[in-house]
């Protein structure tokens, strides 16, 4: 596990006050930057020179640092969660990048992500979202024994898989629409597979995606993007039973 | 919530943009099986009925006017659709490594239409407009026998072989139709299958194989028409 | 010992839950209609709470200071949730569940808490099944086991390596179908800074916007603390970077107790440190000591030569392997509970047996079951986690052992509360990691999310009712009360202190020295010398805090140092209460060893003559040494022995 020590790179950030005031680009140089570090560690490293200079530190994201909470962000060298596959930003190691090399920062960029300071933006339209409809109905206490109902393990397993969306935003940020589609499926997909979610599925998936439009994100088409940038990998499959299941709820309208 | 909103919402939307172009492409496919009569029957005898056949019989009338709708409403709807999507980024990236994650055609579909689009002008105007209302010198009659009977059409074939044999902006045009058609259907075949919900993982890779084919034969065939006269005579 | 009453109710253990709940007071439902409850904090304990008491018709206002209630730091829990429901016919019953706690924690714990514990914890896997969690799944439908470390039995249900994830999804599904009717107001990034104290009774918080850096006051009836653990006092651990212990610390400040602060646990299954870049530790599950068997070389010149590089661990041949866990606890082997397995994993490294280039590391093969069950097996059960360890090391843990090295985890320790979860002070409540009671000196593996929702589901919604009952006739809290601006103005007065310090060092300076003394002195092992030593330091840390610490950027603007600045001033007084109470614990109990206690063959000794209590330590002042009040803990229904797990 030894590490190359990088001895100069330089990083060209965003820096955005507030929501209000104009945004630029920033150029930095970070020195001394082992391989071993993640990503943000670097961008650590960097804060602690700008506070000791006297600068204004750069905001970002970040929460549990174990690629599981969702909260980091960060669109690096063009893409969501940077160089590398499966991940997110805080699992991003500077074994990804070289000497000298400049790395480009920016924040999630949509409409419904509006930036808050520098490299952080406001994903409440997420939370909206998942509060018009991404909820099995029930009230805590009266319920049956969680084996009462079987359930099959190839759709445990499917539900599962959509269930792991981290609610990043990564697939928004990459989106060339900002769809928050791959966002959407996850939630209504992974309750269509299991029969405590199918009884509201229609509602759940009118109700939800009639929300996400009205918060103006785009419409998918079907780049297959956010598949490959989300650090969970869920599958644009989950788009497609998100169509059905919401064409299907229209029809029955 | 009424119809109308259905088709506001932004699947909605799509789904007007897939039924319509799944149905440009069953039309697509007649139109290229009967234009490859073109090379298959030097004399143009066997194209030249075909097109007598189109321009006669009643319910390719009836279909005419409703393949019109479908185009008008798939270019219309792609409008609202893309700029709707470009509203939803107002402030864009600085730097985009796009082409790690997604395919080119399907990054550019409307600018894949808008091509094909003015394409379709040129093509129409070099033979439907022709053809169907303005007529040209070229258009000679021509007697062709069908079932025994000697019957008197249009001789389109000799528009159409003249036009690509003279005419290199034409050939070339035609070309890059084609070519254009087919990248634009390698994404969009299978993206309406997606769209509509008949995918999963298993039908996914089949229908986006499906697509690459559907894809290629287009382009090649609409591509071997003109370089057919281009290189024969 | 009067002055402590813990609310237990009498007779026989089996039947205390019940009767209290049939004893205790009801609110009406058109009463509930009036009362509100602050929630802070959105974790399992504090999400499932609100949820709950939402549904119940109490309005509630939940705060937490991530930008949504979905990333609070349970998601991070990886192996799975335990519960008594006995399906794989193993001999499992809410008596052997309440055992494995106690015993797991040393015996610490209160008995009537953990009973209560395990007799909730099937309905937990009820309640979250009926949500959609997807749990892992057998062929036929039913609901798969695994098993964790210090039981015999297979009682842990588990969602791939994202159990917590998936069960705070679920909780946080019943927290958004309440704000979606209107029944809970949720507050993202506010972090709660004061707790208001009127008439003796808790009566509301002050937050501030960590957007615009508004400080706002809040009133409620009940105030309930689900802040979680204080971790990070230690400043590499694997909780989250945003986990703080200062809301608790701030109702301690005000005069609720703190319980058994000395009890942290230690996990044993971290990646290594990698050097002085490092932010923050990352957990592996420990599931992965149900397949993985830990090992160091058994020569000391291997050992050196793997420190140096010059040979790598698939070097060493068989025989030259130490399964140091299965030679020394044949019966319990590599699946120790957490305290034991750390510590046997120091001890083979300070003996010079370590791995890695810094010695401090051990290996956690998985060879021999890759042999016994195939790969595929073993990538069904820990893909990801593979996955994120090869992401995070650069080594393929399919071919070369993992390293592994224990690191700060979860706080045992938090609010010191009754029966009712109630502290000490009227209508605060504490719960989950947030307080003491459920996990003794040492926490069992997949009990922390079971008692998080355990206590939101299932305790608190009844406990709070036979409060609140009394507060019918109190009207709608005042916030422009004269305590509420007194707060406020204390609250505002510190930022405004913390900013005009304008030093040299930037907050992570006297975090990371902070991190140091900690682990140093009051980490796995401890001795009277170097605690004493460490609050020293970390008194010295303190005043250096106040006197050099640079907090840049503008108060009324987004503002991450400004945050930190907060916590780690209170991180460092919360470490030097850690001292004084392991200082005082001079036995050693589950995650507390003092080398001052130990049997003859090196393992913890506990001395339950002395030391059977809960030390609650009760604030007197700022600098001032706090006074220390002790709750005997009382077995009734267990037998006190020495644990083994030989």
């Amino acid at each position: 596990m030894a590490d190359i020590t990088l001895k100069k790179i330089y990083v060209k950030v965003w820096r955005q006050n507030s929501a209000k005031e104009k945004g630029r680009f920033e150029t930095y140089e970070v020195e001394n930057i082992s391989q071993g570090s993640s990503f943000l560690e670097m961008l650590d490293i960097l804060n602690d020179k700008l506070i000791r200079e006297g600068k204004d530190p750069i905001a970002f994201d970040h929460d549990c640092r174990e690629g599981i909470c969702g909260m980091c962000s960060l669109y690096i060298n063009g893409r969501a969660h940077g160089p590398d596959r499966d991940i997110t930003t805080c699992q991003l190691h500077m074994r990804k990048f070289n000497e000298g090399e400049t790395i480009t920062i920016e924040p999630w960029r949509a409409g419904a992500f509006p930036v808050i300071k520098d490299l952080i933006v406001d994903r409440t339209a997420f939370e909206k979202i998942q509060q018009a409809g991404g909820f099995v109905s029930v009230n805590t206490g009266g319920i049956p024994d969680g084996n009462a109902i079987p359930i099959g393990y190839d759709d445990a397993e499917e539900a599962m898989d959509a269930a792991s969306c981290i609610g990043c935003g990564a697939c928004v940020a990459t989106c060339k629409n900002s769809s928050a589609m791959l966002f959407v499926a996850a939630k209504v997909s992974q309750l269509a597979k299991l029969p405590q979610g199918k009884v509201e599925a229609k509602r759940r998936a009118r109700n939800m995606v009639t929300k996400m439009d009205e918060l103006g994100f785009g419409g998918c088409t079907n780049t297959g993007a956010c598949e490959l940038e989300c650090p969970k990998g869920i599958s644009i499959s989950h788009i497609a039973r998100l169509n059905r299941e919401y064409l299907v709820a229209k029809l029955a309208e | 919530m009424s119809k109308g909103s259905f088709l506001s919402a932004s699947i909605g939307r799509k789904f007007l943009m897939s039924i319509t172009g799944l149905f440009l492409v069953t039309f697509i496919i007649v139109h290229l099986t009967l234009n490859l009569f073109l090379i298959f029957d030097d004399s143009g005898d066997l194209f030249n009925l075909a097109a007598h056949f189109m321009a006669t019989n009643p319910l390719i009338k009836i279909m005419e006017p409703v393949l019109a709708i479908g185009f008008g409403v798939h270019i219309l709807w792609s409008i609202i659709i893309t700029v709707q999507n470009m509203r939803a980024r107002p402030v864009g990236y600085n730097k985009t490594s796009q082409s790690v994650n997604s395919t080119w055609a399907s990054r550019n579909m409307f600018i894949l239409g808008g091509l094909i689009f003015v394409f379709l002008g040129i093509h129409l105007y070099a033979f439907w407009w022709k053809m169907k209302f303005a007529g040209d010198p070229l258009l000679t009659h021509t007697t062709v026998m069908q079932g025994g009977v000697p019957v008197e059409m249009e001789n389109a074939y000799n528009l159409v072989a003249t036009m690509f044999k003279q005419s290199l902006f034409y050939s070339i045009t035609h070309i890059l139709g084609g070519v254009l058609l087919g990248l634009h259907i390698t994404h969009g075949f299978w993206s309406a299958f997606q769209t509509i919900g008949l995918n999963n993982h298993l039908w996914r890779k089949r229908l986006f194989v499906l697509a690459n084919i559907i894809g290629w034969i287009f382009a090649i065939g609409f591509s071997i028409i003109p370089l057919y006269f281009m290189i024969k005579f | 010992m009067s002055k402590i009453e813990n609310k237990i109710p009498q007779g026989p253990i089996a039947e205390k839950w019940s009767k209290h709940k049939a004893t205790i007071k009801v609110v009406s439902p058109a009463n509930k209609r009036k009362l509100d409850i602050i929630v802070v904090g959105t974790g399992l304990a504090g999400a499932s709470a609100a949820a709950s008491l939402s549904e119940l018709g109490y309005n509630v206002k939940a705060f937490c200071y991530q930008d949504s209630p979905r990333r609070a730091h349970s998601i991070a829990a990886q192996g799975g949730i335990n519960a008594a429901k006995n399906y794989q016919n193993d001999n499992d019953s809410v008596f052997r569940l309440f055992y494995d706690t106690v015993k797991g924690g040393d015996y610490r714990a209160r008995e009537a808490n953990v009973y209560r514990l395990a007799e909730v914890s099937p309905n937990i896997i009820d309640q979250c099944v009926a949500q959609g969690v997807p749990f892992a799944r057998e062929y036929g439908g039913t609901l798969s086991n695994r098993s964790f470390g210090g039981v015999l039995v297979s009682r842990t249900f588990y969602a791939r390596g994202q159990t917590g994830q998936q069960l705070l999804l679920g909780a946080y599904s019943a927290l958004n179908r309440q704000i979606a009717v209107g029944s809970v107001k949720m507050y993202t990034r506010q972090e709660m800074l004061d707790v208001v104290i009127k008439d003796g009774k808790a009566r509301g918080i002050i937050t501030r916007d960590m957007v615009t850096g508004e400080v706002q006051r809040h009133g409620a009836h009940a105030v309930v603390v689900a802040t979680g653990g204080y971790g990070n006092v230690f400043f590499l651990s694997t909780n989250a970077m945003g986990c703080n212990g200062s809301a608790a610390w701030q109702c301690y400040k005000k005069g609720a107790w703190f319980g058994n602060p000395c009890f942290v646990q230690i996990h044993p299954t971290c990646i290594p440190v990698h050097g002085d870049q490092q932010s923050k530790l990352t957990l592996m599950s420990e599931s992965l000591r149900n397949d993985g068997r830990v090992w160091v070389p058994k020569k000391k010149e291997d050992a050196v030569k793997l420190q140096k590089g010059e040979i790598g661990p698939n070097d060493i041949p068989e025989e030259d392997r130490d399964f140091y866990l299965e030679r020394r606890y044949p019966s319990y082997g590599n699946l120790v509970p957490r305290d034991v397995a750390s510590r046997a994993a120091k001890e083979r490294c300070d003996a010079g047996y370590g791995v890695n280039n810094t010695g401090l590391a051990v290996y956690l093969d998985f060879k021999y079951s890759i042999e016994r069950l195939g790969k595929n097996v073993i990538e069904a059960r820990y893909g990801n986690l593979f996955q994120m360890y090869e992401k995070i090391t650069d080594v393929d843990p399919y071919k070369e052992p993992m390293q592994i090295y224990p690191a700060i985890h979860y706080s045992m320790g938090g609010l010191w509360v009754d029966y009712n979860l109630m502290t000490n002070i009227p209508g605060l409540y504490a719960i989950g990691e947030a307080n003491f009671s459920d996990h003794g000196a040492n926490r069992l593996g997949a009990s922390a999310l079971m008692q998080g929702l355990a206590d939101g589901y299932f305790v608190l919604p009844y406990t709070i009712g036979d409060y609140l009952a009394n507060e019918i006739m109190t009207p709608k809290v005042d916030v422009n009360a004269p305590e509420f601006i007194e707060a406020e103005k204390a609250v505002t007065g510190r930022l405004e202190q913390l900013f005009n310090v304008k030093g040299t060092e930037p907050v992570d300076h006297f975090h990371k020295k902070l991190g140091h003394i900690m682990w140093d002195y009051v980490g796995m092992s401890r001795n009277e010398a170097g605690l004493k030593k460490a609050i020293e330091e970390m008194k010295a840390l303190k005043k250096e805090f106040w006197a050099n610490v640079r907090v840049p950027g503008e108060m009324n603007n987004l503002n991450p140092e400004l945050e930190k600045a907060g916590r780690v001033a209170d991180a460092i007084e919360m470490g030097i209460l850690m001292a004084q109470d392991a200082l005082d614990r001079k036995e050693s109990c589950g995650g507390h060893f003092r080398e001052e206690s130990v049997t003859e063959d090196g393992e913890a000794k506990r001395d339950d003559d002395n030391f059977t209590y809960v030390s609650c330590w009760e604030y007197q002042g700022e600098d001032k040494d706090p006074v220390l009040n002790k709750e005997d803990l009382v077995f009734e229904n267990i037998e006190l022995t020495q644990r083994s797990y030989k």
